[in-house]
């Protein structure tokens, strides 16, 4: 791998790894969100 | 739907998702073990089919009777997009091949060798199958059955089997892409009922001369994959035909509702003018036959237009339920 590709690599695992907890995050908000709503409607 | 996605053409203008000068030079290296960029699993999800399968699929829940908790409604809609996108990575993993083939669809991720084709499986299966789980577990069973289905019905029906056998593929396959506003209906009534089955018609009907429009126009595309699509398949002058004769049908059909009592006049007015106009600009597709250099303004006009009287008319539909329900219409 030259230094170039490297750096590639390295944004672009970077990159994906926040997307990945970004949308982690979002579903944890979204499920307990969900939650509350289920044991308030009962 | 999507997919749900469904055999939807809106994506004819998808491009590639812009990638730098080192990406691009090292675009054929995920077998030496370069991690795809997230936009490469984005563009997987076919985003511009994605807003017409949410649109319809959030009319369908809005013009449903009854309410639904504004999360739940929420929820509901983001697992049709979810399952919408997981359907078009399973397209795109599945078509990887045919893909390469055409100019259209040559800059999708798998045939620029931006990831493993595995991957992309991998990728369609887990929002899919989340989607599903979500769906059943926060919305409703029903919905959650109808959600999976479609997703099976788009992915194994008419991506694996129908695509590449039957001309008759966009036709069938077309129902894929009519199950979002049903799903959306039935996560807020629980049950299927007469109303929700006309939408689903009314995108059934619709999907063929929207997609022979183009199709019309890409003939040498899916020649050279080798797809059997109704212009190379059956002729340019059937195709033209058949464009028109569902064009015919879906007049009635959109009207429907209305006529059934199932909406008022805003959404029976507007779907009768928007399918006369729709049936109007089909008459010239069906009536012609293409020249050699041919532009096609009349199928490319027909074709833009379509994905404008589906939004206009599911937004009227909804504009119909909102004004009702607040008592502007009594």
């Amino acid at each position: 791998m030259t230094p170039q590709e490297e750096e590639e690599y390295k944004r672009r695992r970077k990159a994906r790894n926040l997307v990945v907890g970004l949308v982690l995050l979002g579903f944890v908000v979204l499920f307990y969100t969900i939650t509350i709503v289920k044991i308030g409607a009962q | 739907m999507t997919a749900i996605t469904a055999p939807n053409a809106s994506e004819v203008d998808q491009t590639a998702i812009a990638v730098s000068p080192v990406a691009a030079s090292i675009a054929s290296a995920p077998s030496q073990g370069m991690p795809a960029d997230w936009r490469d699993f984005f563009a997987l999800t076919k985003p511009k089919v994605m807003r017409l399968v949410v649109f319809t699929g959030l009319c369908g829940l809005l013009a449903a009777p009854g309410s639904i908790h504004p999360v739940i409604g929420f929820t509901a809609i983001l697992c049709i997009a979810l399952a919408a996108g997981g359907a078009g990575a399973l397209n795109m993993w599945w078509e990887a091949d045919i893909d390469a083939k055409m100019k259209r669809t040559a800059q999708r991720p798998l045939p620029r060798g931006m990831m493993r084709r595995e991957d992309a499986r991998d990728f369609g299966l887990l929002l899919a199958g989340a989607a599903v789980m979500v769906m059943g577990l926060a919305v409703h069973w029903l919905a959650a059955a109808v959600l999976a289905f479609s997703v099976f019905f788009y992915v194994v029906i008419y991506t694996m089997w129908l695509k590449p056998r039957t001309p008759q593929n966009i036709v069938i396959g077309g129902a894929a892409g009519a199950f979002p506003p049903l799903i959306g209906w039935i996560s807020v009534t629980g049950e299927i009922t007469l109303m929700p089955v006309l939408l689903f018609a009314i995108i059934f009907m619709w999907t063929p001369p929207h997609f022979w429009a183009l199709a019309l126009w890409v003939k040498p595309d899916y020649a050279a994959a080798n797809i059997p699509m109704m212009p190379n398949a059956a002729g340019e002058v059937s195709t033209r035909r058949q464009s028109l004769f569902y064009s015919a049908l879906l007049l009635p059909l959109s009207v429907t509702p209305w006529l059934i009592g199932g909406t008022g006049a805003i959404y029976g007015i507007s779907a009768l003018v928007l399918s006369i106009i729709f049936f109007a600009l089909t008459i010239p597709v069906g009536m012609r036959r293409a020249v050699e250099g041919d532009a096609m303004k009349p199928e490319k006009k027909l074709f833009a237009f379509s994905i404008l009287y589906l939004f206009v008319l599911f937004g009227a539909l909804v504009l119909d339920r909102v004004l009702a329900n607040t008592g502007w219409l009594a």
